[in-house]
């Protein structure tokens, strides 16, 4: 697809886009926080700067300055001596919520693995609020994170970024003005689950084909909205232009737009670039396989998941500017992750613009996104590839949040960003480090041993009563 | 960081592998936790024929064939993997390379004459991309699953040996909600069949027990006589979460006279002093603190700590096999919670050897010279094993990971990466 044309259906898109009102919008409002004002902190800003022995100081819901400034009548001060600070933690991958804890047969509502293309379900359809994951994940130093559909499925459907708020509604956990996520799946998982019912895609040809039939459909779609909007505007153009022969043709195309379609709505939205492709790959060469069909249909990948063997293809990955969110040490659990190794990410980290990030896919590793990037920094340094902490905290703040498409907002420490600031006890690259604090917006949203800052879900409320503590 | 140490570790390893069969060895300055509580102090080792000769303040007068000079950095006992089918699982979804497990053939609902030691395979890729992470020795596991008894394992040693097992015959059972639910509708159905099969033990004999209804017999002869043979021997490790049923798992372990160990215990805290007062070991995985089922809702990050306090021995196991590698991380979440560094440290090298029966693992005289020395603390995530030790001799610390790493870590590729052979 020529640029020129890929311009003008995002225009047109965007405004036949605000003729529909927003589904399921955000409801999230952060409340008024107090001005802070951290004294003496080791600051990692998630960008690749460090500052030592540093103030910072966050109020109005957003980081103010590093170093010296101003500070509101009423600012708490804490003194951070010996602390270090981060920008909260974002994970590109979790299931909290549509695998919650416990994860008994009715809550696992993660893959619609009825048909291998499902681009037209919302993972945050199925989220639950309650899943304790999300509170044991803030004590973790996670602000924010992706939850996505699982892998059974082509297209799994679309994934949606939360702020890490306790909520009784996703609603209001909606990160605002988020991009959807499209969460695809390479491999075997979709052709062992549909192959198994003698049914396509039963191998990876089979699951490229049928990826390529998707999008084919999906140019259909757009090419029909496009016709409409075209038809729409020439109209109004007519009508204004006052000249009383206004296209027929266009009035009648007018009344009569083009069905709209959940699964192609998704995958259109991909097309354009208003939804960022996630897709589930391990093999380097069907990564490869996939970079090719993105350039046929005309869209990005944004970030592959998984990639265990993205290390060999890391110059690749880093010159389509596709970011590889990865696990440090996971490996061997298929054939297709038999070639994990530990310096993965940090091979992949290595090009000039490779964007390289800690996924968790789990409710333990989200839960010390810290830890699992300092495995991967020291097995980086142990191959000779000098990586501080200044750039391995990347990995899971500002790339993960590139990821998501939220990085001019959140994900590093710079001021006007939101404050989503997390204070460990010492340096967050060791199993000993801890939060202290995780400020959301500039709200703390938990503090260590502190009750009243450590929320719970209802599903854990008056569990184990009689138990001896 | 000495990133000459560090490369020769990496890129050297041949060089180190060749006299691999130096007679003695002398390790110097080495920050040495022996495998007992007490903290680690300086000391020198002394190596000879694969055995621990000496260990002494100074012993840099000694002459030896080799030296290393540990330079202040912790020399540890090889480090134990936890409960794991480490060279019984090559990929976990490849069923064809994995024997941990009875399928559907077998329908009886206790087969504890299942040995997995039969298709143990130290050729495994597993077994050096774990032993090169500093760990010695695993607890080989039937895996558990939906039987009652799920089979049998020992301790294995991560020489290479194809015989390498040591300690007691340990029969894994099985009593918790999710089994329960696949066997009968109710965990109380493993009690059932267990108290229906150990009672037959004190009889003559065992007819009717693998006649049931339904195809599935409840034990075979075999198995029977397996029970006989490892119920005064024999270790009994009863997979259970809930408090509850690590009650009644002690309960039945002191009727029928079995040394028990409690697998899971996620609510292990809850009944801490029960554990205490029998003097049953607990296994448990320190990360968990999520109520995953309806057995675990009071998992908590503290159990380990809790269960010390409470006088429980304790051991760790992650519940992995191919990232069993994650377990020093385990221990270390268990003292950033609470739990006393050597407590952790002598459950992660000498005590799991203690309890299972297997060789010990402490760095004293006359034992075998079975360590590690470690770049940084060996709980930290920010460690690694710069250079095991086993039977005295070098690992060449190489692996399928390490091979690949050095085809892929250079630049130039020349032919491509195949020609790239180490």
């Amino acid at each position: 697809m020529h640029k020129p044309i890929c311009i003008l259906v995002t225009l047109l898109i965007s405004v036949a886009a605000h003729s529909q009102p927003e589904a399921f919008p955000s409801t999230y409002a952060a409340p008024p926080g107090q001005p802070v004002l951290f004294k003496n902190a080791t600051i990692l800003t998630g960008d690749g700067r460090r500052f030592n022995e540093t103030d910072l100081y966050i109020a109005e819901g957003q980081v103010q300055w590093i170093g010296e400034g101003e500070i509101a009548h009423g600012t708490i001060e804490v003194d951070a001596n010996d602390r270090w600070i981060t920008p909260g933690l974002i994970d590109v991958h979790s299931h909290l919520g549509v695998y919650p804890s416990p994860g008994v047969a009715a809550h696992s509502d993660g893959n619609e693995a009825t048909a291998p293309v499902t681009a037209e379900v919302w993972a945050e359809h199925s989220v639950w609020p309650q899943d304790p994951g999300f509170s044991r994940a803030l004590a973790g130093g996670v602000t924010a994170m992706q939850i996505l559909p699982g892998s059974a499925n082509l297209f799994g459907g679309r994934g949606v970024t939360l702020k890490n708020v306790p909520s009784v509604s996703y609603q209001s956990m909606k990160f605002p003005g988020a991009p959807h996520g499209l969460k695809m799946a390479c491999g075997e998982n979709p052709k062992r689950v549909y192959g198994g019912r003698t049914q396509a895609p039963s191998t990876r040809m089979g699951n490229v084909a049928a990826y390529r039939s998707a999008w084919i459909r999906a140019q259909r779609y757009q090419a029909d909205w496009d016709r409409y909007n075209q038809a729409v505007e020439d109209a109004a153009k007519a009508a204004a232009d006052d000249t009383s022969g206004a296209s027929v043709a266009s009035a009648l195309l007018t009344n009569t737009p083009p069905r709209r379609n959940l699964e192609l709505d998704t995958l259109s939205g991909a097309l354009r670039g208003d939804i960022l492709v996630h897709m589930h790959c391990y093999r380097a060469d069907e990564m490869l396989t996939i970079l090719d069909m993105a350039k046929e249909f005309g869209y990005r990948v944004g970030t592959f998941h998984h990639g265990v063997e993205a290390y060999k293809i890391a110059d690749e990955l880093a010159e389509n500017g596709v970011c590889g969110a990865l696990w440090a040490d996971w490996w061997g659990f298929k054939i297709e992750a038999y070639d994990g190794i530990q310096e993965n990410i940090a091979l992949v980290d290595r090009p000039a613009g490779g964007c390289a990030i800690v996924h968790s896919d789990s409710d333990e590793g989200i839960q010390r996104l810290n830890q699992e990037a300092a495995k991967a920094m020291i097995r980086g340094n142990r191959a000779g590839l000098d990586i501080p902490p200044e750039r391995a905290i990347r990995w899971i703040t500002y790339n993960a949040a590139k990821s998501l498409g939220i990085h001019d907002r959140t994900g590093s420490i710079e001021s006007g960003k939101m404050a989503d600031v997390v204070l460990w006890n010492q340096d967050p690259f060791s199993v000993y480090a801890k939060p202290l604090q995780v400020y959301i917006d500039g709200v703390m949203r938990y503090e260590q041993n502190n009750p009243s800052l450590s929320p719970q879900s209802d599903f854990e409320l008056g569990q184990l009563m009689g138990a001896t503590q | 960081m000495n990133t000459k140490r560090l490369l020769l570790a990496l890129f050297g390893s041949l060089l180190l592998a060749i006299p691999g069969h130096a007679a003695s060895l002398l390790i110097t300055n080495g920050i040495v936790f022996t495998g007992d509580e007490a903290p680690s102090s300086q000391l020198d080792i002394l190596i000879e024929d694969g055995l621990i000769e000496a260990v002494a303040s100074d012993m840099s007068a000694v002459e030896a064939d080799r030296v290393i000079d540990a330079a202040g950095r912790p020399v540890t006992p090889t480090l134990f993997a936890g409960i794991t089918a480490a060279g019984l699982s090559e990929i976990g979804m490849v069923y064809e390379a994995v024997d941990s497990r009875l399928n559907e053939l077998y329908t009886g609902l206790m087969h504890p004459e299942f040995d997995v030691r039969k298709a143990y395979n130290p050729l495994s890729s597993v077994v050096p991309v774990t032993r090169i992470e500093g760990y010695g020795y695993t607890l080989l596991a039937a895996a558990f699953g939906d039987r009652t008894i799920s089979g049998q394992g020992s301790l294995v040693r991560f020489d290479g040996g194809f015989n390498s097992f040591e300690g007691n015959t340990t029969i894994f059972v099985n009593v918790d909600g999710y089994s329960g639910n696949k066997i009968g509708g109710s965990r109380a159905a493993h009690w059932m069949l267990l108290e229906t099969a150990f009672s037959s033990l004190a009889t003559k004999k065992g007819s009717g027990l693998w006649l049931t209804h339904n195809e599935h017999p409840l034990i075979n002869k075999t198995g029977r006589e397996t029970l006989k043979n490892t119920r005064e021997n024999g270790i009994f490790v009863f997979r259970a979460n809930r408090a509850s049923d690590i009650l009644q798992a002690l309960a039945f372990s002191q009727k029928h006279q079995l040394k028990a160990i409690i697998s899971g215990g996620q609510e292990a805290w809850v009944v801490r002093e029960a554990l205490a007062a029998s003097g049953t070991p607990v296994v448990i995985n320190a990360l968990d603190n999520l109520p995953g089922s309806f057995d675990g809702l009071g998992a908590r990050l503290d159990n380990a700590t809790l269960l010390h306090a409470a006088g429980v021995t304790l051991l760790f196991t992650s519940g992995e096999t191919h990232n069993a590698r994650k377990l020093r991380q385990v221990a270390g979440s268990a003292v950033a919670n609470g739990l006393p560094y050597e407590v952790a440290l002598s459950a992660m090298t000498s005590l799991p050897a203690e309890i299972f029966g297997g060789k010990p693992r402490m760095i004293l005289p006359g034992l075998r010279a079975d360590l590690v020395i470690w770049s940084g603390d060996p709980l930290d995530v920010t460690s690694a094993a710069d250079q095991v030790i086993i039977d005295g001799k070098l690992d060449p610390m190489t692996s399928r990971q390490t091979e690949l790493l050095k085809r892929y870590l250079p630049t130039e590729t020349g032919l491509g990466r195949a020609y790239i052979n180490p």
